[in-house]
């Protein structure tokens, strides 16, 4: 479903993302793992067609990203870092912008994805509430809901979990696993515990460059006994 | 193209979830009046049952506001963040310009139309000439489009509104200064005659008195559309780069 390959982008002359390939096909949920800067949020944006590569391809679906980026957009969902929204809309004005663009015209339709992911994310009780009001995990929350706005098979999403209570970080979780069978999903974090609950596999990244890329229990393999932070910090260093 | 709908009435709603419409509007009534009623617009001296004292000010008036509606358009969106989010959505960079421009051309419209009140004064006291003034509101329009297409370049090129302002009011007031005579006998002495007439022709306050004057010239209605256009161009461009 996402393919990524030789991907390159620098910044000056830094190298956020240095020759980056790898592949995600339907039910699996790709953990992508790294220090601050290693490139992961980076490899993301490229991969959405947000920042355009310096070499490389990414595609969804089989559609080259730089080619034809409507197709490849109108396939994703995606959950940018810090969950960017319209700080002036409410939750549910919001949810209905995305909801148009996405497709869904009648207001039926759009009031049908709109409930339906409010009740998915838990967003009921603030969904007349301006965005800019919200705490910061019901604001992630609502930056998840827009990316499943319209079903999409290929997710990528940037540390979902960030800033939730351990409650919703196991909803959030349960969530992503249970749609993942159908779908493609990429989610970077910085909780290692998160590799084990849902990744079906693990791509850990250091100063642009992939460092490891195999199941959850290959990477445990390496180092038998030892702590996944332990082993986290042997490859990165 | 029907990916614009969405993305005008966000952003064209966007304006009224703020205050920054309210207050907008209401300081630009006030401005645009008071400049038509004081010494220098003479609105009742001149006796004459027309709007030309309100309008003689908005290649003015416009040079310092429509930076102030053009300058949040695409700074706000990227010092927010929310960029990468509508830049994720499907939709064409030329989609987002048009839907963005055509939000804050509508609302520019809108404060120009509120000024109604005035010419129905005018009406009431004398009898005006409605044709120049139908055609002095078109005037007023297309100039207020052409000022939003270079605003919304300049916001295109940063994240600080700031310089986001100061860049448009820069830009604005050179299409506004080629104009004036003390401006073209400056330029005419240094520049041949041909040259300094061709680049007076780009001022908005010639292009503007023809049709404060009931003049629809379709050369002052292409300067004000070809302009946008160009500087729509740019603004994709810009954002593509
Ligand atoms: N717009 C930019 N201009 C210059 N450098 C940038 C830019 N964006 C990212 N970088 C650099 O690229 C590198 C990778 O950044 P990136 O955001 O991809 O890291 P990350 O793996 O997502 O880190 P984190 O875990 O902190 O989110 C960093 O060194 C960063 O400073
Ligand atoms: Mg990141």
């Amino acid at each position: 479903m996402i393919e990524v390959t030789g991907l390159v982008k620098t910044y000056g002359t830094k190298r956020a993302v240095d020759d980056i390939s790898f592949k995600v096909n339907r039910g699996e949920i790709l953990g992508f793992l790294g220090p601050n800067g290693a490139g992961k949020s980076t490899t993301m944006k490229m991969l959405t067609g947000f920042i355009r590569p310096d070499a490389g391809t990414a595609t969804i679906g089989g559609i080259d990203v730089t080619v034809d980026p409507v197709a490849v957009k109108r396939q994703l969902g995606y959950l940018p870092e810090s969950a960017p929204a319209y700080p002036e809309m409410t939750v549910e004005e919001f949810l209905c912008f995305i909801a148009e663009v996405r497709g869904f015209r009648t207001a039926a339709a759009k009031r049908e994805r709109v409930e339906h992911v409010l009740g998915l994310t838990h967003l009921n009780s603030v969904r007349s509430q301006t965005i800019e009001t919200l705490s910061k995990g019901y604001k992630q929350r609502v930056g998840f809901a827009q990316a499943l706005i319209h079903n999409p098979p290929a997710l990528i999403l940037d540390e979902p979990t960030d800033g939730l209570d351990p409650n919703q970080k196991n909803e959030v979780r349960t969530l992503i696993k249970n749609m993942a069978a159908e779908k493609a999903v990429i989610l970077s974090t910085h909780i290692l515990e998160e590799v084990d609950a849902i990744c079906t596999r693990v791509i850990i990244i250091a100063r642009g460059r992939v460092v490891a890329d195999e199941t959850p229990a290959a990477l445990r393999a390496r180092q038998p006994g030892a702590r996944l932070d332990e082993i986290f910090r042997t490859l990165t260093a | 193209m029907s990916q614009i709908r969405p993305l005008f009435k966000r952003e064209f709603l966007g304006y009224f979830r703020s205050p920054v419409a309210y207050v907008f509007l209401v300081s630009f009534l006030v401005i645009s009046v008071s400049l038509a009623f004081s010494r220098y617009g003479n609105f009742f001296k001149n006796g004459t049952a027309s709007l030309e004292s309100y309008f003689i000010f908005f290649p003015w008036l416009f040079m310092f506001i429509v930076p102030a509606v053009g300058m949040r358009l695409w700074s706000e969106e990227k010092r927010a963040g929310t960029i990468e989010l509508l830049f994720t959505l499907p939709i064409t960079t030329l989609e987002a310009v048009l839907g963005k421009f055509l939000a804050g051309w509508a609302f520019l419209t809108l404060a120009t139309l509120l000024s109604f009140p005035m010419a129905l004064t005018v009406g009431f006291l004398g009898q005006p000439d409605w044709g120049v003034m139908a055609a002095t509101y078109l005037g007023a329009i297309l100039m207020a489009g052409a000022y939003l297409g270079i605003c919304a370049l300049t916001s295109a090129l940063t994240k600080n509104q700031v310089i986001s302002f100061v860049l448009s009011l820069a830009a604005c007031a050179v299409f506004v200064f080629l104009g004036l005579s003390s401006f073209t006998t400056t330029l005419e002495s240094i520049l041949p005659v041909s040259v300094a007439d061709m680049v007076s022709n780009f001022s908005f306050v010639t292009h503007f008195e023809a049709f404060t004057k009931g003049i629809i010239d379709p050369k002052d209605v292409i300067f004000f559309l070809s302009l946008m256009g160009f500087t729509l161009f740019l603004n994709v461009v810009a954002l593509e780069r």
